[in-house]
């Protein structure tokens, strides 16, 4: 199984997502050209953290509109799995693979920490090797953040569960805004309606090692691999 | 065709959370500036482009900002000023 | 291309009068010199390109003397100092490159973007080495937080640190930020890059092979931070507020691109040598690079791509614009060099090449603007060594007994005590700071902020590498050769709490005017201590940087020379945290407590009082305390180990304690075998060369520092309690984790959070 990791200019979790899928996963990774049309027959496509572009304008917003794009949505389209992680959410919010947009953290300041996540449903394509409630530690890294959607779109993913992953920790009666970055109902990663793309601001690249403080996002990457080997 | 200069403004919707309006706010409290309600912070942009004339200069820059400058989700616009060509 | 013509005047261009060359930063003598180099009067250009070359910032004409006398060599050093960055072999055909570097005078004017803009140059110098840069440090110096213009710097500094490093995707992964008032209006921003690289891709800044072109690279060339080099080599004053001008604008995503793309070149075998254009821009990267090749070259500025119109060679010689380079490829590889650029959206033009005749050339089209002969712009430059007398107050502060300070009544509880120190925002957790960084980002962080060293893993190996910045102006203000000696030691035993031997020293010495005898004294004795160190240690220095005219309407700032050490962990099992990790486990302490107090944090945070001489350093008991250490360490008999220093043994006792903060350990000590010291010395002394460690095999541990001849004691237990406890002295006390806790992690926060609606922090409006 390959999986095709976008690098777009700016980008720069791509060698850590990289690692994760060779290293950890040892599956077959290779890098795309954002300037390219080819998916070089990648089975799954991850769109990796960084500031494409700079966060020029909006993070993702000069991303969505690179070469390899048209074929990442088309991917998409055909029920491809995708998993954008961090910058990667962010401009699949903005090419309107999922719904809703990542703002400026509530903080106004960049976070970087591990955090605490709560798996919300096991039962799809990038959770299957989770339990429902399970609890992880997966870093986040980013400035902006903060999940926003209208009230539709927010019931409709928790109606169909959608929302995969939730910060934890707010306790009763927190505020809507006490999580890392400020998300509406503390969310850190949607499912898009066909359930096929992912968008997570915390790193699961990043959590793959106990050595460097977790290996709790490998479930993501082998949730996929059981999937698209299935 | 006439070169033409549209100032755009970009700001967060009402009514979602604008942290940075808030911390703005209340900093222009601590100064002293009592009176101020809200703030917002958005963005300015000036484009210049080459247009037929007015109407399409500024058709143009609202296509600019439905498809890139703004986030529909999350920011409206407004054009602010149209410079150049004949008023 | 080479045929001799005059050097003509430009029309227009001002005369030269003594009025200018003194505008210039440039002495009668130093104007004599140039004269007699050149054998007329130089042009305005030339004028321009001498005041850059010749500025403190580019020719260190008052340290070099002195770093001449500094340790260079060991084997394993396959480059010292006079490149980009100083390099060392790990092993496995694998080296470190690494280099520190100040950005003090830009951030005090706008400090989002002189903090941005030092990190971007720091990253320049490393991966131009051929290096991919795998950790950024930092090591800061603020006024107090108590003044809304510190705290804006402050938010400024860190964040300008955090958008570059963060958008490059470079962990910044450890670093140190004390608070006095001595800087304040003068805050020292100092950034070290860490890279790895292979031996075999090691690439030089030599201009070399006639014929070979002379390639800019990256972005055009605009009006901004001309005269950057001789700004950084004045005083700050009131008057700099106006030359703001002068401040380069960093885009950390063409430094991003330009990254990769330099990777890409040296290791394509299309370029012979590459140098960033930094302080005095293409001047300095084009005199330096053909300098150290010993050739000339000859540059036309018609062709070097500009921002702005009519820029004069003047301008575009001198130009400081962010995230250029510069490139000799090999003549005939003009189109590869090209495409690796195009690839990555940079653009890339022929401005001049590599010659025989010995003379370095700038020529405007057909016109030449200046010429000077050989390689003596650079080697010629003047030094100096100027008088040097320690001021008579120093003498005086130091010789001070501070020892007869009577203890506050509050200190009768030396729980209040500590939890002032815990609180100190010196001393206090930096997690505001640190949180603003990606710290694990390219995912090699093992040990990332927070602790002693930071530690990343070296792929492909069980290896890893430690890295800590260091310093302490107080101690260096009161008895700099003490100060100096002491920030390697201490640089080196943090590198060692984390299980690294320490290796080789980068450092930034960062003073006052030298030519004021006190301050040349400082500079001077502080260079000393630091050879003494680094020698006895046997870490020598591989680069560095200098950073003179520190100094406010209020007088220098505190000498404040920083140490960058760069160690390796032979495994990965040996990789060492500083907090208790394991209920039951026995606490030791290397080394011997003592009673004094000289120039501690204790007495500047509880009696305001900066005095008394600093702790004394003995190189050879911090060397034995490093082997025992590490042997211990090797052995698999140490759970943690912390440096204790600033702030003293109880400081020490706590951070271990509540440093994990989601999982705080409680621990028990008894201290009566130093009943005899006095209470405050024991508890809030800095005596050097101690580390705090815990450990189940106390007896192989007191064993292995006997066999080094290190004092050692058990002191106590880590009890896993919700408390610390202190027994065995005059006045024993217990304070719960909850409270350390409270002043430790939540003293800045609270401290930022009176500004935090200072959204005036960062002028700018717009998203990360």
């Amino acid at each position: 199984m390959k999986f095709g990791i976008v690098t777009f200019p700016g980008s720069n979790c791509d060698y850590d997502a990289y690692r994760a899928v060779v290293e950890v996963l040892g599956e077959e990774a290779e890098f795309l050209w954002h300037k390219e049309h080819d998916l070089r027959d990648a089975d799954v496509v991850i769109l990796p953290g960084g500031f494409s572009y700079g966060d020029y304008l909006r993070p993702g917003a000069i991303a969505r509109f690179s070469p390899i794009m048209t074929e990442v949505v088309a991917h998409a389209r055909r029920g491809g799995p995708v998993l954008g992680i961090c910058n990667g959410f962010q401009i699949a919010c903005e090419a309107g693979l999922l719904p809703g947009a990542l703002l400026r953290n509530a903080g106004l300041k960049f976070v970087c920490e591990p955090v605490r996540l709560r798996v919300e449903n096991a039962a799809t394509m990038f959770t299957s090797r989770y339990r429902a409630g399970q609890e992880l530690t997966i870093p986040i890294a980013h400035g902006d953040g903060r999940y926003t959607a209208d009230d539709q779109t927010l019931a409709r993913l928790e109606g169909e569960g959608r929302v995969l992953f939730r910060y934890v920790g707010g306790g009763p009666g927190a505020d809507e805004w006490w999580s890392p970055n400020g998300s509406m109902r503390a969310i850190a990663g949607i499912v898009s309606d066909e359930g096929n793309v992912l968008g997570m601001m915390p790193h699961p690249e990043r959590a793959v090692n106990e050595l460097l403080g977790s290996a709790d996002g490998i479930g993501v990457f082998e949730s996929v691999l059981s999937r698209v080997n299935a | 065709m006439t070169r033409f200069r549209v100032s755009l403004h970009v700001t967060p919707r009402r009514g979602l959370l604008d942290p940075q309006g808030k911390a703005v706010t209340d900093a222009l409290h601590t100064l002293g500036f009592a009176a101020v309600r809200d703030v917002h912070v958005g963005r300015h942009i000036v484009v210049e482009l080459d247009a037929a004339d007015r109407p399409a200069a500024e058709r143009e820059a609202r296509r600019m900002c439905a498809k890139l400058l703004a986030n529909p989700v999350t920011e409206d616009f407004e054009i602010a000023a149209v410079e150049g060509g004949a008023a | 291309m080479t045929a001799s013509r005059p050097v003509q005047p430009r029309p227009g261009d001002p005369a030269i009068t003594p009025a200018l060359i003194a505008e210039h930063g440039i002495t009668d003598e130093e104007y004599r010199r140039l004269v007699e180099m050149l054998g007329r009067a130089p042009t305005f250009t030339e004028l321009g390109v001498v005041s850059a070359l010749w500025s403190e910032h580019c020719s260190y004409k008052h340290s070099r003397p002195l770093l001449r006398t500094l340790p260079t060599n060991a084997a394993y050093v396959l480059q010292g100092p006079g490149e980009n960055a100083g390099v060392i072999a790990i092993g496995d055909g694998l080296a470190v490159a690494f280099k520190i570097e100040s950005h003090n005078h830009p951030s005090a004017v706008e400090p989002y973007q002189g903090a941005a803009t030092g990190v971007g140059g720091i990253l320049r110098d490393v991966f131009t080495m051929g290096a991919r840069p795998i950790a950024m440090l930092n090591s800061l110096r603020f006024g107090s937080l108590d003044s809304a213009r510190v705290r804006y710097l402050f938010g400024g500094v860190v964040k300008g640190i955090g958008d570059y490093g963060n958008c490059v995707g470079v962990p910044t992964v450890a670093g140190e930020v004390v608070f006095d008032p001595a800087y304040e209006g003068n805050p020292l921003v100092n950034a070290m890059c860490v890279g790895l690289l292979r031996e075999s891709e090691l690439m030089r800044a030599v201009a070399q092979g006639v014929g070979n072109p002379i390639i800019a690279v990256g972005a055009r060339t605009g009006r901004d931070g001309i005269h950057g080099a001789s700004f950084a080599s004045e005083d700050l004053s009131e008057a700099n507020e106006a030359k703001r001008p002068r401040v380069q604008v960093g885009d950390p995503f063409t430094e991003k691109l330009l990254l990769e793309a330099s990777l890409e070149l040296i290791h394509s075998g299309h370029i012979v040598a590459i140098q960033d254009m930094g302080a005095a821009g293409l001047t300095s990267s084009s005199a330096e690079m053909a300098a150290r090749g010993d050739v000339g070259v000859t540059i036309d500025v018609e062709k070097v791509p500009v921002r702005e119109p009519n820029m004069t060679p003047y301008e575009i010689l001198l130009s400081e614009s962010q995230e250029r380079m510069l490139v000799v490829a090999i003549k005939g590889h003009e189109d590869a060099v090209r495409a690796i650029l195009e690839k990555w959206d940079l653009t890339a033009s022929v401005i001049g090449e590599v010659i025989a005749e010995p003379v370095y050339r700038v020529t405007e089209g057909d016109r030449v603007v200046a010429e000077f002969p050989g390689t003596r712009l650079v080697t010629d430059c003047p030094t100096y060594t100027p008088p040097a007398a320690e001021h008579p107050d120093i003498v005086a502060l130091r010789a001070r007994d501070v020892s007869a300070i009577a203890e506050r009544p509050e200190e009768r509880d030396p729980a209040w005590t500590l939890l002032q120190l815990l609180s100190s925002p010196t001393l206090a957790n930096k997690a505001w700071v640190y949180r603003q960084y990606d710290s694990s980002v390219r995912t090699n962080t093992v040990v990332g902020p927070g602790g002693d060293a930071a530690v990343l893993r070296v792929r492909g190996t069980d290896r890893a590498i430690a890295v800590k910045t260091d310093g302490n102006g107080r101690y260096t203000y009161l008895d700099p050769r003490a100060g100096a000696r002491i920030a390697v030691a201490e640089a080196a035993r943090n590198v060692a709490c984390a299980g690294g031997r320490p290796m080789a020293v980068t450092n930034n010495l960062n003073f006052g005017n030298p030519r004021k005898p006190d301050v040349y004294f400082q500079l001077r004795e502080a260079v000393a201590g630091m050879a003494e160190a680094c020698a006895a240690l046997g870490t020598p220095v591989t680069g560095g940087n200098v950073s003179l005219y520190n100094e406010t309407p209020r007088g220098a700032i505190y000498p404040t020379p920083v140490i960058g050490m760069v160690g390796v962990v032979d495994r990965l099992a040996h990789v060492t945290r500083s907090a208790f990790a394991h209920a039951g486990d026995a606490i030791v302490l290397l080394g011997e407590p003592t009673a004094s107090i000289g120039a501690s944090e204790y007495l500047q945070r509880v009696h305001g009082t900066v005095a008394g001489a600093p702790p004394a350093c003995d190189l050879a008991a911090e060397r034995a305390l490093i082997d025992a250490l590490l042997d211990a360490i090797g052995a698999g008999d140490v759970r943690s180990a912390h440096d204790c220093a600033d702030g003293g043994l109880a400081v020490a006792l706590a951070e271990c304690a509540i440093m994990d903060r989601d999982h705080p350990l409680g621990a028990r000590v008894d201290l009566s075998p130093w009943r005899g010291l006095p209470l405050r010395g024991l508890l809030f002394g800095e005596a050097q060369g101690r580390v705090l460690l815990s450990t189940p095999h106390a007896e192989r541990v007191l064993a292995a520092a006997g066999r080094h001849g290190v004092p050692a004691r058990a002191i106590g237990t880590v009890t896993g309690g919700p408390s610390l406890e202190v027994a065995g002295t005059a006045r024993p006390f217990t304070v719960p984790l909850d409270r350390l806790a409270d002043a430790y992690f939540e003293s800045i926060p609270r401290i930022m959070a009176r500004t935090a609606s200072a959204a005036s922090d960062s002028p700018a409006t717009t998203a990360v």
